[in-house]
């Protein structure tokens, strides 16, 4: 089997491969939401306990 | 006698011990941080086997040519929809009865996940129907009931999302998932209670499954790299969770220093 053959999807390409790039995008955007609010909610907390140290 | 019992309660005390220590929040954050790299590693090596079996390996369909390959996503998204909202509702009903915090922090990371491979379930479906049936939607028994399924996620995080105090969003939600558990056994039996454009189940009958091996395994290596996907992403999301629960708590002033 050939490249062009796998890509074609025996026509079906257009579904197949939305198919499979929608479930990639989801997949990859749900790892990256959780990795992005921990980041916010350390930088948060450090900000938060900076704060309540300077004011006695 | 005596020695048995005494054994008996050493378990007991064992067993407390572990649930105790898993269910603080600060071995918890620790435990899980421990496991997410593994369980990414080994979803990653599933996905990857399960796109090479079910891309290249296995044969296109008799009747469906090529487009059956959806199936792939399709089928084990559709499966945990049902399987993260069975865990949602179960770790609410545990929050609710025990008040563990831990049960109420599980919850309610499972519901962006689950409304994720709901979504994605209806999605591909849809673009398979396309080719199929020749529509993109029909409002049949299994594709409504399915879409009351993301209303319902979506629902969850709503409502959490409303109500400030945290404890008081956990019983909310647990409450709205458990009512939402209706909804399960009618997506699973819709095909069969109803005259519906949606086939019926070729993997999960009694007998011998409707499709053949070499079909039948990238369905499986792609349903247990999904098991382990969600396992991982719930981890990220409750320790996230933890974090924003326990902001004030020594443990997390000390991590963040």
């Amino acid at each position: 089997m050939n490249l062009n053959e796998f890509l074609h999807m025996g026509g079906y390409a257009f579904y197949v491969w939305t198919s499979y790039g929608i479930a990639l995008l989801v997949l990859v955007v749900n790892i990256l939401m959780p990795l992005r609010q921990r980041r916010k909610l350390l930088t948060d907390i450090a900000r938060r306990q900076r704060r309540a140290r300077r004011t006695p | 006698m005596l020695e048995q019992g005494y054994n008996r309660s050493l378990y007991a005390v064992m067993f407390n011990n572990f649930f105790h220590r898993l269910a603080s929040p600060k071995h918890f954050y620790r435990i899980a941080g421990a496991w997410i790299p593994w369980l990414a590693g080994a979803c990653l090596l599933l996905f990857l086997a399960g796109l090479y079996y079910g891309l290249v390996v296995a044969p296109p369909d008799y009747q469906q040519g090529d487009s059956y390959r959806i199936m792939f996503i399709h089928v084990p998204a559709a499966w945990m929809s049902l399987f993260i909202y069975m865990v949602m509702a179960g770790a609410g009903a545990i929050g609710l009865i025990w008040r563990i915090k831990l049960a109420e922090v599980i919850a309610i990371s499972s519901a962006p996940v689950g409304a994720s491979f709901t979504f994605l379930a209806l999605v591909t479906g849809s673009i398979w129907g396309k080719p199929m049936w020749g529509t993109w939607w029909v409002w049949d028994a299994r594709l409504t009931s399915e879409l009351i399924l993301l209303f319902l996620y979506i629902g969850v995080i709503a409502l959490h999302s409303a109500i400030e105090e945290r404890r008081t969003a956990a019983r909310a939600v647990a409450i709205l998932a458990l009512v939402g558990v209706i909804n399960i056994p009618i997506i699973h039996f819709s095909v069969e209670w109803w005259n519906t454009l949606h086939q019926g189940p070729t993997v999960t009958r009694l007998d011998k499954p409707a499709i053949h091996l070499s079909m039948l395994i990238p369905l499986l290596l792609m349903a247990l790299a999904f098991k382990l996907y969600y396992a991982f992403v719930v981890l990220m999301r409750a320790r996230c969770e933890v974090l924003a629960r326990e902001r004030s708590a020594g443990w997390v002033r000390e991590l963040v220093e």
